[in-house]
Formats: C-alpha cells, structure tokens, sequence
C-alpha cells in the first residue's frame, strides 16, 4: 500500500469521523442535559436528507437543500420533543427505549409511505465536485473534503456555542444539577426544546451531507446511530469532546481496518482467505476497540466517574 | 375476579386450544402461526429474565437468538450437504437430530451471554443498553461479512430437522413440540424465580447497595442471569430457524432486539407470562394489521407508544390491575 492511498484512507476516515461527530454530538448533549436516551436520533438523520433531497429536486440548489435538512430535521425534532419526549424524562430507561423505537417505526414507515421504498439521489453541486490535489501528490474528491472542513467548524461553533453563550451556560448548568437552574428562573421545558431542536438539527445535517455520497432511503439513520452509540461509549457519555475524539477514532479504526487489514493477513495468509478473514475482523474492529476502551475505562475516555 | 393467576392458565389454554381448532379446521397456516407466537414467547421469557427480574435492559439480545439460528443452520447445512464442519483436531459432523442441536445452540449462545455480560456488566444503565446493542449488531455485520454460511443470503435448510418419535414436518406436531418447551422454560423460570439467586437478584434489581450489604455481590448475580437469559433465547432461536427453515443475518438485526422487549412491554414487564401475551398480541396484530395497510409498523408504532406513556402494566396490567414495580 503506497503512502499516497494510505493518506486518502486516513482523509476518508476523518470525513466519516467528523460525520458521526454531528450524531454523537447531538446524542451526548441530550443525554448529558435531560438524561434521555433517544434511538430515534436516526430517524432525524434520515428526516434531513429526505427534505434535503426534496428541496434539491425541486429547486436544484444544494445551498437551499442544506437549509431544509436543517430546518426540517430540528421542526421534526421540536415536534416529537413537545409531542412524546417531554412525558419520558422521568421515566426509566426501558420506557425510553421502548417509546422512542415506537417513533422508529413510525417515522420509517411513514417515510416510506410519502416516499416510497425507492432510493433517492442528491447531486453534489458542481463547485464541489471533481478531486482536488493536495500537497505530496495526494488526489481526493473535492466534497469530501468540503465535508471535513464543515464538520470541524461545526465543531468549533459548537465549543463556542457552549463555552461562550448564555444558552451554553445553561446547558452547562443544566448537565450538573437540573433541579437548580430550574430554581434560578431558567425556563427549563424551552431549554430542553431548544437543546433537543439543537441535536436533532446536527443530526439532519449530516444526514444531508452523507445523502450526497450515499442514497437517501429509508432506514439510512439505523447503521449511524449505532456507531454514535459506540462513539459515546467510547467518549464517555455527556461529554461533547469525547464525542469528537471518539467519532475520530472510531471513524479511522473503521476505514483503515476495511483497508488496511486483508492486505496484513495477506503476508501470511492465501489471498482469498486473507481477504476474507480480514474483511471480516474489519467488521468488528470498531466493536473490539468498544470493548478495550470498556475494559480499561468503564465510563468512557472523557466520562465523569 | 380475575387473578394473574387464572390469567395465566386462560393465555396458555388459549395459546392451546387455537392451533388444535386449527388442526380440526384443517387451516395449517393458523398452527405455524401460533408456532411463531409460542417461539418468540421463549425468546421474550429468556429476556424477561434478564430484563423484568434483573433490571437489566439488554438490546442486544438479538445475538444469541441469531447464534441460536445459526446454530441450527451450520450443522443442518452440513448434515445435507455430507461435508465435516472441520476435519481438525477431531473429526465433527453436521447433524439433523433437534436434540443435538438445541444442546449447540444453547451452550453457543450461554458462552457469547458470559462473553458479553462480562464486559458489559462493568457498565450500568444507558451504558448498558448502547454497549448490548453494538455488540449484537457486531454479530450482525460478522455475519454479513463472513462468506462461509451464506453471508447476506443466509442458509436454507431443504427439510426441517428431526425429533426421535415425531413428523416434524406435521404443523401440529412441530407445534406441540415447541408448545412443551415453553411450559419446560416457564417452568424453570418459575423456580428461578422462587429460588434463593431468583429472590437476591429481585433484590438487586430493587436496590443493589443494600445487596452489596448484605454481602452478596450483584455482579456474578447479574452474569448469570444474563447468560442463562441468553441460554433461554439462544434455544428460541433455534426453533425459529426451524420453523422457517432458514436463517440470515436479519435475525442478529437489532430490530430482533427491540421485538423481544416489545413482547414483554405488551404483555407486562416482570411478570411471569407477560412475554407469552404479548408474543401472541404482537403476531395477533403483526397478522392483523399486516391485511389491512403494507405501512402496518404505523400503527403498531402508535399502539407501542400509546401503551409505553399511558399503560405501563401492558395488557396484563390493563385486565389484572396492579402495576408491578420495574427500573
């Protein structure tokens, strides 16, 4: 494996690191402020790619199809806040689950039922498209790396939003002590709204972003979710910068293992088992990772004890 | 006055009396269909264990109803093709024989519940529940990446594997089979229950640092509660390779998971026969609602709802009154 396409898979899995940032980010901050485990923050993903795709298709720009990923997917996510989420936060975590795979199968569904079962395509604009070279002879698609770019500021504004805002005090003040900031005259109920709106909204985002690199079809937020649950894991739960190292690592072990680990079995394996046993240990590389970072940190890299 | 007691014996004569009816009737897809309805209530009770008297909200037990059925479908796809499963150190073959094969498949999916309790007990809570389920679905892309039994395909069993005395084939008798296992597992969990780890895990469940005082730890409780749930579903799995006489990687989907616990919120969380009822509602209404819209997860997703924030007991709740505590 020749250093140029090394680099182009160390690119690929920052872009798919910073993808699964915006999940994770979402679902940390709600965890971390409200204490609320939301498997339907898939469900938001697929929302943003779906209006996303609609609007492309219907006005043929990419800008104004960001805008109703994000519009639409925090709507979608003040909607089922207001509707179903505001009656869990004192519950148990099994009703969490349970109510929010219900809005799972309600959305799908529903998807399904305006869109149907055919996969749609969002077309990268042209100023994005085409490869760009980068120093050392280093050939990569333009939008992919636009993706990494938008992914980090996104990030920053994030850290900025929390560290420097009087919104990110109250998350902040909410994360520690719920009853307290309630007391002190905070409108909790609209902090909660906003804070859920603010998650679903990322999540929307990339689910757009994604949608123009993959297909946008229903069920696309499920494979995600799920790798942002590693990622918080991994990060520790509530900590928004665990969910940036997380999503970082849990992206590159990924992509480099799918690369690089049928080509390290091949030094001392048949070629076609090799391939398949390294396809296969790949699969699981993220989850193995899980279980390391479980066994010499139970509560995550960043997690309070 | 309807107890929960006769509650329990009514759902089971019920459960009994539909597919004889049906056998009457001559109406078979009736019988496979209250097949399904009992298979999954095993799964549901395995995870009721585990989950109603343990506390533990596992979302990952979709792996070993998946090792389960993959249990069945690698030694059956041997035993018909006439290969070995390995040649080395010992000469095994693939069997065709029931027995033998739920022995694999319990012993498979108890082993992959200690592996994976193990690790995820270190954790509590909504650790817990992410960890359960990246872990059943690591299962789930192992499967679909490894090529050797069928990979996304999955495996088709030509004819349903047989039990010394029976025509598994007969609906009836492959109904009246998994019919005794489920009164067998309930059984077994009834005594679980009323034993003393049964009553220390309730306790755990309820409140662990007064466990922890008593000088009783929670952790190995909570392991082998685990691996003996997963012990429990990993045989439901088998059977329902059995019933369809095929297995893929769909059933290590995490929605698996999420249908397991389903059954026992539908029927009421820690009560003994909750699953069974709300197995049979769930494949009531999946048949049901099925005829009526193809987007029939709709509604079922509206009912879900409806009886997480408003019905918290399930149906059990709903008819004998009474919620039982869970967390």
């Amino acid at each position: 494996m020749t250093f140029v396409l090394l680099a182009e898979q160390v690119l690929n899995g920052l872009q798919f690191g910073v993808m699964l940032f915006l999940m994770a980010a979402g679902l940390t901050l709600i965890f971390g402020v409200m204490g609320l485990i939301n498997l339907a923050h898939g469900s938001l993903y697929m929302v943003g790619a779906f209006a996303a795709a609609a609007t492309a298709a219907a006005t043929g720009s990419f800008l104004l199809a960001l805008a109703a990923s994000l519009v639409a997917a925090a709507a979608a996510g003040a909607l089922m806040e207001l509707v179903v989420i505001r009656r869990l936060y004192g519950r148990d975590h099994l009703d969490q689950v349970l109510a929010t795979f219900a809005l799972i199968l309600i959305f799908s569904e529903g998807t399904r039922w305006l869109f149907g079962s055919f996969p749609l395509y969002l077309d990268i604009p042209d100023a994005l498209s085409g490869p760009v070279t980068l120093p050392f002879g280093i050939e990569y698609p333009r939008y992919r790396l636009a993706i990494i770019g938008i992914g980090l500021a996104v990030a920053t504004a994030l850290y900025l939003l929390i560290t420097r805002t009087r919104i990110g005090i109250q998350i902040r003040a909410g994360e520690e002590d719920r009853e307290m900031i309630a007391a002190l005259g905070v409108d909790i109920s609209r902090l909660y709204t906003l804070v859920f709106a603010l998650g679903a909204a990322l999540a929307g985002f990339a689910g757009a972003l994604i949608g123009a690199i993959q297909s946008v079809q229903v069920g696309m937020g499920e494979p995600v979710l799920i790798l942002a649950f590693v990622v918080i894991v991994i990060g520790g739960i509530g900590s928004v910068k665990g969910a940036l190292v997380g999503s970082v690592l849990v992206g590159l072990t990924d992509t480099l293992g799918r690369a690089l680990l049928p080509a390290v079995f091949g030094l001392f394996m048949e070629p076609s088992a090799a391939t398949t046993v390294g396809a296969s240990l790949a699969s699981m590389a993220i989850y193995l990772l899980m279980a390391a970072v479980l066994i010499l940190r139970p509560r995550g890299l960043y997690g309070s004890a | 006055m309807l107890t929960e007691r006769r509650l329990n014996i009514l759902v089971l004569a019920l459960l009994l009396a539909v597919p004889l009816w049906a056998w009457i009737a001559n109406e078979p897809f009736t019988i496979t269909l209250a097949t399904r309805a009992v298979i999954f209530a095993i799964a549901g009770v395995g995870l009721n264990l585990a989950l109603g008297t343990g506390g533990l909200v596992s979302l990952g037990h979709a792996a070993f109803f998946g090792i389960g059925g993959y249990a069945m479908g690698i030694l059956a796809s041997h035993a018909q093709a006439y290969t070995a499963i390995f040649e080395w150190p010992v000469m095994l073959e693939g069997t065709k024989s029931m027995p033998i094969i739920w022995l694999v498949a319990i012993l498979a999916s108890a082993l992959a519940a200690l592996a994976i309790g193990a690790l995820s007990l270190r954790t509590s809570g909504v650790y817990f529940i992410m960890i359960t389920l990246a872990f059943g679905q690591m299962f789930y892309y192992f499967m679909i990446s490894w090529p050797a039994y069928g990979g996304e395909d999955g495996l088709s069993i030509y004819v349903r594997n047989g039990f010394p005395g029976l025509n598994t084939l007969d609906p009836i008798q492959f109904f009246g089979l998994t019919f005794v296992i489920l009164l067998l597992v309930l059984g077994l969990v009834t005594r679980l229950r009323a034993s003393a780890f049964g009553l220390a895990l309730g306790a755990a469940r309820q409140n662990e640092a007064r466990l922890r005082a008593v000088g009783i730890d929670p952790y190995r409780l909570y392991l082998l509660a685990f691996t003996l749930s997963g012990a429990i579903t990993g045989l439901s799995g088998a059977l329902f390779a059995d019933l369809n006489r095929f297995v893929s990687p769909t059933m290590f989907s995490w929605h698996t998971s999420g249908e397991i616990i389903v059954f026992i919120i539908l029927g009421g969380v820690g009560r003994l026969m909750g699953p069974v009822i709300g197995a049979a509602l769930y494949v009531m209404l999946e048949h049901l609602l099925g005829g009526v819209s193809d987007y029939w997860q709709i509604y079922f997703g509206a009912i879900l709802l409806a009886v997480v924030l408003f019905a918290r007991g399930g149906l059990i709740g709903l008819l004998v009154g009474r919620e039982v505590a869970h967390d």
